[in-house]
């Protein structure tokens, strides 16, 4: 096997397996209470982590380029109380027109 | 549990996912058209290009493992790095794990939709998530990802430059939007200020994929005060 198929199959391996782990696991099962609060602190802290890191990160730098104008752009939306949908817009906007 | 009442509000949550993942879809496509690019400049097949966004649907782990084949890294080196990414795969399913009912194989699949998007987009707020709408978003985003994958290998790749759209913003704008409401909390809003500076300050030090992870540790704050 060459190396082109064994990144497809590992890669696909690992990734479905991590996704599967929780669901499998313990599917359908209410969390105990003590559980459940971890896992509400989890999204915020999560999400927070992916807005860090897809708007300032790139291969292990830090850098400030047009995407975090995009995302203050994103910021003022939703001060304002704009629906996702609007938000994602202006943000994608402002970036092209900061790299134009 | 499949009473009648339940089947609607599981297909009416089901269509409201595939809306509001509506504008993530195009983005997420043309993004499929420039992996599908990218593959085939690593020197991967048209076949093995889509079987991989058939089986693994993660823009992240392909986008990486392929990148680190086209400048001559080997195939362990983008294992890993993949496998990296998609750890965080494991606390984003915990949190979902109490909505997805059904045996095992079902269970499985509907894991399976589980990517970043999908899952902010089911996300309810309080560690609540809506199981229709995780599937709804879940296959919309599959179905694009797959034809913007097709679409790249084709050589549809003059179609798009989705950074040169802005597109890769829009990707923190959705968590960002979505991460919002949890804010007015005082103890997820320490968590999210943890979690964001935690990444960032591993971001230079660590191989990437690991920051996000670390980062699920700040839903340890305020955890043991009741």
């Amino acid at each position: 096997m060459n190396d082109t198929w064994l990144v497809v199959l590992f890669v696909g391996i690992a990734t479905a397996a991590f996704k599967a782990s929780g669901p499998v696991a313990i599917g359908g099962r209410e969390l105990p209470p003590r559980l459940l609060r971890l896992v509400e602190a989890l999204a915020p802290a999560l999400l927070a982590a992916l807005v860090a890191t897809q708007a300032f990160a790139t291969d292990g730098e830090l850098v400030l380029d047009a995407r975090a104008l995009g995302l203050a752009a994103a910021l003022v939306a939703i001060v304002f109380r704009a629906p996702v949908l609007v938000t994602i817009v202006v943000a994608a906007v402002v970036t092209a027109l900061a790299r134009a | 549990m499949t009473t009648e009442p339940a089947v609607h509000a599981f297909r009416d949550s089901l269509r409201r996912g595939v809306r509001d993942a509506v504008p993530l879809a195009i983005a997420v496509a043309l993004f499929g058209v420039s992996f599908g690019v990218l593959a085939k400049s690593a020197g991967f097949g048209g076949i093995a290009t889509v079987v991989m966004s058939l089986t693994t649907f993660s823009g992240a782990a392909q986008f990486a493992s392929v990148s680190i084949i086209r400048d001559g890294g080997g195939a362990a080196a983008a294992i890993t790095a993949a496998a990296l990414l998609s750890a965080r795969f494991i606390p984003i399913g915990l949190s979902v794990a109490p909505v997805l009912r059904g045996r095992v194989p079902a269970r499985f699949a509907k894991s399976q939709l589980v990517i970043d998007e999908s899952w902010a987009v089911a996300s309810r707020g309080g560690g609540l998530f809506d199981a229709g709408a995780l599937v709804g978003a879940g296959l919309l985003l599959y179905v694009a990802w797959l034809a913007g994958t097709l679409v790249g290998v084709a050589g549809g790749g003059l179609l798009s430059d989705p950074e040169a759209l802005g597109l890769d913003a829009a990707f923190p704008a959705l968590f960002l939007a979505l991460l919002a409401p949890n804010l007015r909390k005082r103890r997820l809003l320490v968590a999210a200020l943890l979690g964001a500076g935690i990444a960032l300050v591993l971001v230079p030090f660590v191989r990437p994929g690991l920051p996000v992870v670390a980062a699920s540790l700040a839903c340890l704050v305020g955890w043991s005060r009741r």
